[in-house]
């Protein structure tokens, strides 16, 4: 892991040796646009399983300390 | 000290009504048991992958081409990270640098720009005295959480609290009539904040400004905007300055309260969505998308306005764009009769004998069709009936359809065209109220009232009143 992190740094200190200020900054290196669902519902999952994984469920829903205390 | 002037922007967000949510197949609906409508994507488990909803992008193109919004060729998704339980992920996907729609305007209000995101879960507090302060915990219900929005930032044009209620009014029926959302402010699908700052008129400076939020109607829009510019000037006027902060609007005591300090942008620490991959609207979306498109308000009311049609006649139509087909229809089937005078008894008359006679649905859905409506205002035109029987007509028509000259013929409210007849009457009329007529000698405009009105009651309605008054005039 040590070896394999200095291996990707010491490639991005590679990289700053380049003239970049020409290139635009990238947020996306896939060649990809328009990755679209159809509006198609699809059955959701059962409240109980999703609320099986919260620490203190109560009626249906997830409770969690008061939202206003920390303001 | 120079006067204060009032600088507003608004931020208006739109649920759209498609059938899922934003980033999954989650279906939408409102009022529902609560986490009913929630999945591994909307409730931020590991290892999930968003994907945005074709129908949502396309409302969003609607929307900018309705607003005359630049549309970006290529725009992507950003994190917005903030930690609040009604965002599962710690962070909202919206837009940021690149929004889908650039600037744009309505009416004379600049649009800054037009962005998609996604709604928060709803948080109920609960325990403590007040509704929100001094609640010992909270419930989020994930329902809402994930559902499509389009975010539309005016440009701080607005210059009151009436101009801003107004200019958002438009704007709701401008996406109503889009069909994109329910823009029901009560239930939350259309969502208004505003911007509010003053700073000495004629300066080009803007001062500090302060956000409100939670106005749930335009009423409340107004009230929350002129309280908190009075507030503003005053502290000012005071020595005093304005501190950048949100506030929560409470409609019942009408004052606004502190919700949190303001973050700034950085604070939101904002990058690329890595797992979504950039919008590059097609050339056929855009055209699907501006094809779509209906008539809307603004560009009705002008055009109401070019055929002579009032202004305030031309909005109530534009907002009603049934009942505006149908006065097209009557214009259509009314040759000759100027499309004034139509819109008065569409909107006037007609909407009245609707009321009256309780008839259910607008003018479009009424047993009166456009061809019989042009008659109707044809035979008031050529004198055949007088306005006051028209509307008994016309009362008869909402109930029973039909065409105005057979129910004139049947009620005989044929004017009367024997002036001979007519004259007889009001001389009759006149010898019965002498009082009247010599308060008219004696210049008392207003006592004619009284001949006429005797002249009408033995008519039934019948006579002209312009030839009933030309008959006294000529016999006093």
């Amino acid at each position: 892991m040590r070896v394999d992190l200095g291996e990707i740094l010491s490639h991005v200190e590679r990289i700053s040796e380049l003239d970049l200020s020409e290139v635009a900054p990238t947020a996306h290196v896939v060649p990809l646009s328009n990755v679209l669902r159809a509006d198609v519902p699809r059955p959701s999952e059962a409240r109980d399983e999703m609320l099986a994984a919260a620490p203190d469920p109560v009626e249906g829903a997830f409770r969690v300390p008061s939202t206003q205390a920390e303001a | 000290m120079p006067e204060l002037e009032a600088v507003i922007g608004l931020e208006i967000h739109v649920q759209l009504a498609t059938k899922t949510k934003m980033f999954c197949g989650c279906e939408l609906s409102f009022g529902d048991e609560p986490n009913v409508h929630t999945c591994p994507i909307c409730l931020a488990h590991p290892g999930v992958l968003p994907v945005p909803n074709e129908q949502a992008i396309f409302y969003a193109l609607q929307i900018g081409l309705a607003l005359g919004c630049e549309i970006a060729p290529r725009s992507i998704f950003h994190r917005k990270n903030y930690f609040y339980p009604d965002s599962p992920k710690a962070y909202q996907i919206s837009q940021y640098d690149i929004p889908i729609c650039g600037a744009g305007r309505l009416g004379d209000i600049r649009i800054h720009r037009a962005h998609l995101e996604e709604d928060a879960a709803k948080t109920i507090h609960m325990g403590g005295s007040g509704r929100i302060h001094g609640s010992e915990a909270s419930l989020v219900d994930f329902n809402r959480g994930g559902t499509p929005l389009v975010e539309i930032v005016t440009e701080p044009d607005l210059r009151g609290a009436a101009e801003a209620a107004e200019w958002a009014r438009l704007l709701r029926e401008t996406v109503r009539q889009l069909g994109v959302s329910d823009v029901n402010m009560e239930e939350g699908s259309l969502r208004v904040d505003a911007n509010v700052s003053v700073r000495p008129a004629g300066s080009t400076e803007l001062g500090t400004k302060t956000e409100l939020k939670n106005m749930n109607s335009f009423r409340f829009l107004q009230r929350g905007i002129e309280a908190e510019l009075a507030r503003q000037r005053e502290l000012i006027e005071a020595g005093g300055k304005v501190t950048q902060e949100t506030l929560h609007f409470d409609p019942a005591s009408g004052t606004l309260t502190p919700l949190r300090s303001k973050e700034e942008a950085h604070d939101y620490r904002y990058f690329p969505e890595p797992d979504l991959v950039p919008l590059a609207p097609t050339e056929q979306m855009l055209r699907e998308a501006r094809e779509s498109l209906p008539e809307l308000p603004a560009a009705r009311i002008e055009r109401y306005e070019e055929m002579g049609v009032p202004h305030d006649v031309a909005l109530t139509l534009a907002t009603d764009p049934r009942t505006a087909g149908y006065f097209e229809n009557v214009v259509e089937a009314a040759e000759g009769i100027e499309p004034r005078v139509l819109a008065n008894w569409v909107t006037g008359e007609l909407a009245a004998a609707l009321r009256q006679a309780e008839v259910e649905g607008g003018a479009a859905d009424s047993r009166v069709s456009p061809p019989s409506l042009a008659a109707l205002v044809r035979l008031v035109q050529e004198k055949k009936i007088s306005h006051g029987s028209a509307k008994t007509v016309l009362a008869a028509m909402v109930v029973e359809g039909g065409d105005p000259a057979n129910i004139v013929e049947r009620e005989g409210l044929a004017q009367m065209s024997d002036s001979g007849e007519l004259e007889a009457i009001v001389e009759k009329a006149m010898a019965d109220n002498p009082d009247a007529v010599e308060k008219i000698r004696e210049g008392n405009g207003k006592a004619i009232g009284a001949i006429v009105g005797a002249v009408m009651r033995e008519t039934k309605g019948r006579a002209d009143g312009g030839e009933v008054n030309r008959l006294i005039q000529e016999k006093l």
